[in-house]
C-alpha cells in the first residue's frame, strides 16, 4: 500500500468507528450541561443498536435502500424512550444519577439478549442485516483533488453528519434561548428557578436529547459496523463516549474531536497492520489500545476538565 | 402599630399572613404595610422569620393563611414568575448567579430577548442593561464571567437583573453581609437613588447602623411575629436593638480588670508558609497569659488565618516554636494539640467547626467521641452523648427542637453556640476564637462576648482574632496588630484608640508611632 491509500484507509476507518462515539458523546454533553450525569449511555446505545437491527431485518424489503437511515431514526426513538427511565429516576425521584445510569446499563443488554432469543427462535444473536450503512463517495466534495480522495471518498456519510451536528449543537447550546436555559439548570438550578425557568422541564429535555443521540449512536454501531446485534455489539462505546465528552470539556465540538481521536484508536485494530512503524506489533496491542487510551486520557484530563457546576446534583424545588 | 392611609399608597400589604411548616409557624399572623417610595427595614434576629416572609413575597412560598396585597390588589402568587410579573424582585443573600455565564447572560436569563426561532439577541439586551447601569450608577463589566468579578459587582448584577425585569419593589436580603465598607457605602447611595426614582425597597438586615442610615420605617420581627413598626428618625439604635432581642441589650461587654498570670501560650519566632509556599506569618513572637484576652487586630488576609491554623495544628509552621501550657506543640497533630489544652472556634463555622448533616449531639461529641464516656471499645454510647448534649443545650441556651436535630437546620447564632459549648465545656487552657461573631445578630454577639470573658475569668487564656475593631476593643485586654504577617506591636486595650490601631493595621509599627509622638511632644 502506498502512503495515499494508507491515509485514505485511516481516515475512512477512523470516521466509521468515531461516528457512534460522536453522536453518543454529543448526547452526553447535552445531558450533563443540563446537570444530569448520564453513565447510562452504554445501555442506551444497546437499546438503539438492538431496536434498529430488529427494524432493519423486519422491514428491509419494504423500505429498500432507505432502511438503514430509518433504522437510525428508530434507534434514536427507542433510545429516547429508554432514557425516560433515567429522567424519571433522577429528576422526579431524586435518585443518584450514577446508580440510575448503572441500572440502564445492566437492564439494556439483558433485555436485548432476552428479546433476541424470543424473536429469533432462541438464538443468541440476530441474523445479519441485509441493507447496511455502507461507505460512499460524497457528491461534488469527493471530486476535489487529494482532499476529496482522502476525506470524502469511500466514506461514511453519517459520520460527516455527526461532525456537522457537533457544530450545530454548539450553536444551540451557546446561541439560543433553549441552550442558555439548559446550561443554567446545569450550573445553578436554584438561580434558574428564581428566574422562573422550569428546572424539571429543562432537565427532562437534556436527558431525552441524550437518549435520542445515544440511541442513534448505538444504531450506527449495528447498521455500519457489526451488521447484527449480539452481546458484544456495544462493548464500552458508551463509556468511551463519556470519556470523549470529558476530554472535550463538555463542549460539543471538543467532544466531537475527542470522539474522532477515540475512533482513530479503535480503527488501529484494522489499519494498524498497514502503518509502517507499528505494523509488526501484536494484534492484541491494537485490540486493547482504545480502552487503554481511554483510561490514560481520563486519568490525565478528568481532574483538569471542569464539569458543569451542578452536574449530578439533585434539584429539589421548595414549596 | 397601624397607621391609616390609602391602600393604593402601599406597595405591599400583608394581612393576617401565616406561614407554617408542619406545626411550626415561621410567620404568625403578620400584618405589614410597605409604603411606596420608601425604604422599609425589616429587623430581626437570625431565625426570626424574615426570610420566610420574603420568600412568601417573592412567590417561592405560598402562605398557609392570610392575604397578600400588591399595589392595593389582592394577589395569589405561586411562583417567582408571578412575583416577577407584579414587579417584585429579590436580591438573595446568597447570590443567585451562574458563575460560568457572563454578566449579560445572567441578567437576561429567563427573560431573554430573541430573534426568530429562539435565537438569542444579546445586542438588544446590552443596550437596555447599559442604560440601566448608567442611570443607577451600577458599574458592571458586561462581558466578564461572573466567577471572575468581585462580590460587589456580583451584587450589582443581581440588582440589574431586577431592574432589567422592570421591578418596582426590590427586596434586599442582608445585602451588606458580604461587602467591604466602601461597597456598603456605595450600595446605600444606590438604594437611596432607586427610592427617589419611585421604587420601593424592603431591606432585611440586623445591622442597626445601616437601618439608621437609609431606612424610613423599620418593622421588628421576633419569633415569627411582628413586634412593632417605628419611624427610623424617631428611634435610636438602642431602642431598635432592645425591640429585636426583647430585652435590654448591652453593646459594651461588662468585665472586670484582668488578673493575668503565667503565659499559657508562647509563640517564638514563628513563620508559616501557605500552600503556594508564600510566607504568610513572619517571625512572629508573643505570649497569651492566663486570665487575659489577647486580641489580634488586622485587615483580612494579613496572616491571621495562617497563624491560627499553625497554633491549632492544621498547618505546619516552617520555623519557630509554639508552647502551650509548657508543652511544645509545634507541628503536633491536631488531636495532640487539642488534648494539650486548646479550644478552637474556627473562622468558618460551617466548613471547619461543624458537620452540618450530623445531629447536634454528634457535633458536640466531635472532640471526645473516641474516649470514655462517649464511647467504649469503639462503640458510641448514644444514650450518654444525647444526655450530655441535652445538658449543654440547656446550659448554653442553644435553640434547637432537640439534640437529635440536624445541625444544619439551626440558625447561624445557634450553630456557633454548639461550637462554643463543645469547646468551652472542656475548659481549655487556651481558647482561640477566630471571627466568632461574623454574620450574627446583636443578641448572639453579646452572648458570645460574655462567654469569652467568662473563660478569661476562669483563669484561662483567650486569643481573639477579629476583623472588627469594635469587637477587639470591647473584649480584649491587650491587642496585637498584625500586618503582612508581622507583629506591629502590642498595646493595652484601655490605653489605645481606634486611630492608633488603624495606623498599625496600615503597617506602621508601634515604636514608630511612639517616636513620632515623642517628636511632636518635644517640639
Amino acid at each position: 500500500m502506498n502512503t495515499m491509500t494508507i491515509l485514505m484507509t485511516i481516515v475512512s476507518t477512523t470516521l466509521i468507528y468515531a461516528s457512534p462515539l460522536i453522536f453518543t458523546s454529543l448526547g452526553g454533553t447535552f445531558s450533563e450541561r443540563g446537570g444530569i450525569v448520564n453513565v447510562g449511555l452504554e445501555g442506551i446505545m444497546v437499546i438503539g443498536a438492538f431496536a434498529s437491527t430488529v427494524f432493519s431485518i423486519s422491514f428491509n424489503e419494504t423500505f429498500g435502500a432507505a432502511t438503514p437511515w430509518l433504522a437510525l431514526i428508530v434507534g434514536g426513538i427507542c433510545g429516547l424512550l429508554f432514557s425516560i427511565v433515567h429522567a424519571v429516576a433522577t429528576v422526579n425521584l431524586r435518585a443518584n444519577h450514577i446508580i440510575s445510569g448503572t441500572v440502564l446499563n445492566m437492564l439494556a443488554p439483558a433485555a436485548a439478549v432476552f428479546l433476541t432469543k424470543v424473536i429469533y427462535d432462541g438464538k443468541g444473536q440476530t441474523p445479519i442485516i441485509q441493507q447496511n450503512m455502507s461507505t460512499t463517495d460524497i457528491p461534488l466534495l469527493s471530486k476535489i483533488p487529494v482532499i476529496g480522495d482522502i476525506f470524502f471518498s469511500n466514506t461514511l456519510v453519517i459520520g460527516w453528519i455527526g461532525i456537522l451536528l457537533a457544530f450545530a449543537s454548539w450553536w444551540v447550546l451557546y446561541k439560543t434561548r433553549f441552550g442558555l436555559r439548559l446550561r443554567s439548570v446545569g450550573e445553578n438550578p436554584e438561580a434558574a428557578d428564581t428566574l422562573g425557568i422550569s428546572v424539571y422541564k429543562m432537565r427532562y429535555s437534556a436527558v431525552l436529547i441524550s437518549g435520542m443521540l445515544g440511541g442513534i449512536g448505538g444504531a450506527i454501531m449495528s447498521q455500519a459496523i457489526t451488521l447484527n446485534y449480539n452481546v458484544s455489539t456495544i462493548a464500552g462505546q458508551g463509556f468511551m463516549a463519556l470519556a470523549a465528552m470529558i476530554f472535550g470539556k463538555w463542549n460539543p465540538i471538543g467532544a466531537m474531536f475527542a470522539a474522532l481521536f477515540f475512533g482513530f484508536a479503535q480503527s488501529l485494530s484494522i489499519v494498524g497492520a498497514y502503518i509502517p512503524i507499528i505494523s509488526g506489533w501484536n494484534d492484541v496491542v491494537f485490540k486493547v489500545a482504545p480502552y487503554l487510551i481511554t483510561i490514560v486520557v481520563l486519568a490525565f484530563f478528568i481532574g483538569k476538565s471542569t464539569a458543569p457546576k451542578a452536574d449530578g446534583e439533585t434539584f429539589i424545588k421548595s414549596k | 402599630m397601624q397607621s391609616n392611609f390609602d391602600q393604593a399608597s402601599c406597595a405591599i400589604e400583608l394581612k393576617h399572613m401565616t406561614k407554617a411548616f408542619g406545626d411550626f409557624k415561621a410567620n404568625n399572623d403578620i400584618n405589614l404595610k410597605i409604603k411606596k417610595g420608601q425604604i422599609h427595614a425589616l429587623l430581626g434576629e437570625n431565625g426570626a422569620g424574615k426570610s420566610t416572609m420574603m420568600n412568601v413575597l417573592s412567590g417561592l412560598y405560598q402562605p398557609t393563611s392570610g392575604d397578600v396585597f400588591v399595589n392595593g390588589e389582592k394577589v395569589a402568587m405561586t411562583s417567582s414568575k408571578d412575583a416577577n410579573n407584579l414587579g417584585i424582585g429579590m436580591v438573595h443573600q446568597h447570590f443567585m448567579l451562574v458563575d460560568d455565564f457572563t454578566v449579560i447572560e445572567n441578567i437576561v436569563l429567563g427573560a431573554e430577548p430573541t430573534k426568530a426561532a429562539g435565537i438569542l439577541n444579546l445586542k438588544q439586551a446590552r443596550q437596555k442593561i447599559m442604560d440601566l447601569s448608567e442611570k443607577y450608577h451600577l458599574e458592571i463589566d458586561p462581558d466578564a464571567k461572573v466567577r471572575d468579578i468581585s462580590v460587589g459587582m456580583q451584587q450589582r448584577v443581581e440588582i440589574l437583573k431586577l431592574l432589567y425585569r422592570d421591578a418596582n419593589i426590590l427586596i434586599f436580603d442582608e445585602p451588606t453581609a458580604v461587602l467591604t465598607p466602601s461597597e456598603i457605602t456605595e450600595l446605600m447611595a444606590i438604594m437611596k437613588e432607586m427610592v427617589q426614582e419611585g421604587k420601593s425597597i424592603i431591606l432585611i438586615t440586623h445591622k442597626l447602623d445601616e437601618i439608621k442610615e437609609v431606612a424610613d420605617e423599620c418593622t421588628v420581627i421576633r419569633r415569627g411575629q411582628i413586634i412593632g413598626s417605628v419611624l427610623v428618625k424617631n428611634s435610636s439604635e438602642q431602642q431598635l436593638a432592645d425591640m429585636m432581642v426583647g430585652r435590654e441589650v448591652s453593646f459594651k461587654t461588662d468585665k472586670t480588670k484582668s488578673k493575668p498570670g503565667e503565659a499559657v501560650l508562647k509563640i517564638e519566632n514563628l513563620s508559616v508558609k501557605d500552600s503556594q509556599k508564600v510566607e504568610r506569618v513572619k517571625n512572629l513572637s508573643f505570649n497569651v497569659r492566663a486570665g487575659e484576652v489577647l486580641g489580634i487586630a488586622g485587615v483580612d488576609g494579613n496572616g491571621q488565618s495562617e497563624l491560627v491554623q499553625a497554633i491549632s495544628g492544621l498547618e505546619k509552621s516552617s520555623s519557630g516554636s509554639i508552647t502551650l501550657d509548657n508543652q511544645n506543640i509545634t507541628n503536633l497533630k491536631v488531636r495532640k494539640v487539642t488534648e494539650a489544652g486548646l479550644g478552637h472556634i474556627p473562622e468558618d463555622r460551617q466548613r471547619f467547626g461543624l458537620i452540618l448533616p450530623m445531629t447536634v449531639s454528634e457535633n458536640i461529641a466531635l472532640q471526645s467521641y473516641y474516649c470514655k464516656p462517649d464511647s467504649a471499645h469503639g462503640v458510641l454510647k448514644y444514650n450518654y452523648m444525647n444526655e450530655h448534649a441535652r445538658h449543654l443545650i440547656e446550659q448554653f441556651d442553644i435553640r434547637t427542637s432537640s439534640e437529635k436535630s440536624e445541625t444544619g437546620a439551626l440558625s447561624g447564632g445557634n450553630q456557633q453556640k454548639v461550637i462554643i459549648a463543645r469547646e468551652v465545656e472542656r475548659n481549655p487552657k487556651l481558647l482561640i476564637a477566630a471571627n466568632p461573631t461574623r454574620g450574627l445578630d446583636v443578641g448572639a454577639i453579646e452572648y458570645i462576648h460574655k462567654r469569652l470573658v467568662d473563660q478569661r475569668d476562669k483563669g484561662n487564656g483567650v486569643l481573639l482574632v477579629s476583623f472588627s475593631l469594635d469587637e477587639i476593643l470591647n473584649v480584649s485586654d491587650r491587642i496585637l496588630v498584625m500586618h503582612n504577617g508581622e507583629n506591629m506591636g502590642i498595646v493595652e486595650a484601655s490605653r489605645t484608640s481606634e486611630q492608633e490601631l488603624g495606623l498599625m493595621m496600615a503597617g506602621t509599627p508601634l515604636d514608630k508611632i511612639k517616636k513620632s509622638k515623642r517628636k511632636v511632644a518635644d517640639k
